[in-house]
């Protein structure tokens, strides 16, 4: 839908052009030329605007059309075909018989309520945690911008090798985590986190929460800053505690930025198979699998068109979801005072 | 200002941050401390928190029996000329998007949007097609324009913040004294930009050095492989080899954190600005 906009958009720019128009004119807001018409002076001054905005966005435009969006609209019409790499004589149209094999699949059930701990289970702690940290984060002390920076650091490394690292440390043998916990008496016997399909989702959580802590942090440390002092002094002269005045000011002043944080995020953990690739692979027994893992998963094993229908279910899932939650919260924005 | 903290709220806070900071920096440690050990000593009880005996035989052995040197240069090359051209093309279309209202601009910012709730694998198939019949297969060329199309869409949301962030009447003057929009954009407002043109290009250059997905369908011979792909070879043979893993993965780490802490005031203001905006 909004797929093929990047190239038609500039096409449409251009073509708004009347042919003729090279005459050079100030766009400044400095006075006319004595004699020049307006009505003429203002046609010019909006095709010169029309052709200015074109040729700065042309470049991008034609980067994301060509290597993202078009690719991906050649990888939906695969959905709907028979795309095997193992036969590629027989790549006919097969309607949704893609899409009935997905949700067919005895997995299926796993794999998506994997995906609602995997998506749930790392924006709760996220949110809470980075909130927290930014509550604490405001007021000014010795060494705060050296914590920041440290906190930072996690965004600096990509999920993939995230996933190595607490792999690592997740293991049963040499691994850490089962040193520590054994050393401070919680646990007697060695854990096989990654191999127990009870333990390898918390451990996978355990690394996204390490890693998407800060961003929230990060996010809502700004939205504080913007909040005027003369709130809280006023909160304070009514008597109003410290949770009354989280409720009642904090949190309602920064509702949008929450909310399009959460959704960004919601987005971004959705599509983020790197971490678990890394880490448990989908192990074990598909117990880690979430829908873009599976993804993966599907594509090596070269059954692309499924691969496609499975991509499609997940771009209009987002889409769903992101479109009914700007309205919900927008909604909520309105009864603000 | 925000209320007084009391002397149990301050004992709180400072034990919370300072246990989330031995949280987030742990990992970093422990790789860092398993890749200095010698090859036995990291499959040995117990478990040592610092290494006994100092080795840098890890790090040696990627230099010689792999080929961790051609991974570096080609992530390097990659990742430099990627970020650069991808932000120097953001940065017209995060200008036009900040300072010019027009019929198509929010169509354009929901397609920016959009390339983000996309999974990467959709596109792997037909991307490969499409680079066959480039002849960019296995070429960092390929790869390089793989990559801008990837950074441009959340650059461009991110810089454009940044412009919005500078007056109207700067570039307005600037005009007034007998400078084009052009002149006025490099000469005036570029300038005032710099720290946040610096981050979106390290924002930039970090993405293109971490991305795997892309890099293993696009460069199969081992001298055009980027670092990613490589760490990922060593997982995909039956053992993990964590001496290595754990030496690659720092020298992977470093450079990033590096340029991350050099920078993360400005990519801070970078994501604040922009992306919730955006």
């Amino acid at each position: 839908m909004a797929g093929a906009s990047p190239t038609t958009n500039t096409t449409k720019t251009t073509r708004a052009t009347p042919p003729g128009a090279g005459r050079t004119s100030r766009t400044s807001g400095a006075a006319p030329a004595p004699g020049a018409r307006p009505g003429r002076r203002k046609r010019e001054f909006t095709t010169r605007r029309g052709l200015l905005i074109a040729a700065f966005m042309a470049p991008a435009a034609v980067f994301v059309a060509v290597f993202t969006y078009y690719p991906v609209i050649a990888g939906s019409q695969m959905a709907f075909r028979n795309w095997k790499l193992t036969d590629l004589t027989d790549t006919s149209w097969v309607g949704l018989r893609n899409f009935r094999d997905v949700f067919a699949d005895p997995a299926w059930g796993t794999v998506l309520a994997n995906t609602a701990l995997w998506v749930v289970g790392s924006i709760v702690p996220q949110l809470v945690i980075g909130f927290a940290l930014a509550l604490w984060l405001r007021r000014r002390f010795r060494f705060r911008g050296i914590y920041q920076a440290l906190i930072f650091f996690p965004w600096a490394i990509s999920g993939f090798l995230i996933g190595i690292l607490f792999r690592w440390m997740f293991n049963s043998e040499f691994g850490v985590v089962n040193d520590l916990l054994q050393k401070a008496g919680l646990i007697d016997e060695p854990i096989a986190w990654l191999a127990d399909p009870d333990t390898a989702m918390a451990a996978v959580l355990v690394a996204n929460v390490w890693y998407g802590v800060t961003f929230f942090a990060i996010m809502i440390l700004a939205a504080l800053q913007s909040i005027p002092d003369e709130l809280y002094e006023a909160a304070a002269l009514d008597g109003a505690g410290k949770v009354r005045t989280l409720f009642r000011i904090t949190i309602p002043y920064i509702r949008t930025t929450l909310a399009l944080t959460v959704l960004l995020r919601v987005i971004w953990i959705f599509n983020f198979p790197d971490l678990i690739f890394g880490m448990t692979g989908g192990g074990p027994n598909n117990e880690t699998h979430i829908v873009t893992t599976w993804m993966i998963k599907i594509t090596q094993q070269g059954d692309y068109g499924r691969a496609s229908a499975l991509g499609l279910l997940v771009v209009a899932g987002l889409l769903l979801f992101a479109t009914f939650f700007l309205l919900a919260t927008r909604e909520k924005r309105e009864v603000k005072p | 200002m925000i209320g007084k903290e009391s002397a149990i709220g301050r004992a709180v806070k400072f034990t919370f941050l300072g246990l989330w900071l031995v949280f987030t920096v742990f990992p970093l440690y422990w790789i860092t401390v398993t890749s200095l050990k010698a090859p036995g000593d990291i499959f040995a009880f117990p478990i040592a928190y610092w290494p006994e005996h100092f080795s840098l035989e890890n790090y040696s052995g990627l230099f010689g029996t792999a080929d961790f040197g051609t991974y570096l240069t080609n992530s390097l090359v990659v990742a430099t000329v990627a970020g650069v051209v991808a932000t120097a093309i953001s940065m017209l279309s995060a200008y036009v998007l900040a300072r010019f209202e027009f019929r198509t601009k929010s169509a354009l910012l929901m397609a920016a949007l959009v390339t983000q709730m996309i999974p990467t694998f959709i596109a792997l198939g037909p991307l490969y097609l499409l680079m066959t019949d480039l002849r960019l297969v296995d070429n960092r060329l390929g790869l390089v324009l793989v990559y801008i199309a990837v950074c441009i869409p959340f650059c461009t949301v991110m810089l454009r913040g940044f412009f919005e962030n500078i007056p109207d009447a700067l570039e307005e003057a600037a005009m007034i004294d007998g400078l084009s929009r052009f002149g006025a954009l490099f000469r005036v407002l570029l300038p005032v930009m710099r720290p946040g043109i610096v981050a979106a290009f390290i924002f930039n250059f970090v993405n293109c050095w971490n991305e795997l997905f892309l890099s293993v369908t696009l460069m199969n011979s081992d001298a055009n492989k980027t670092v990613p792909t490589a760490l990922n070879g060593f997982i995909s043979s039956f053992n993990i080899d964590w001496g290595s893993m754990s030496a690659a993965a720092v020298l992977t780490i470093l450079p990033t954190m590096v340029l991350f802490a050099f920078a993360s005031r400005h990519i801070v203001q970078g994501l604040t600005s922009g992306a919730v905006k955006g």
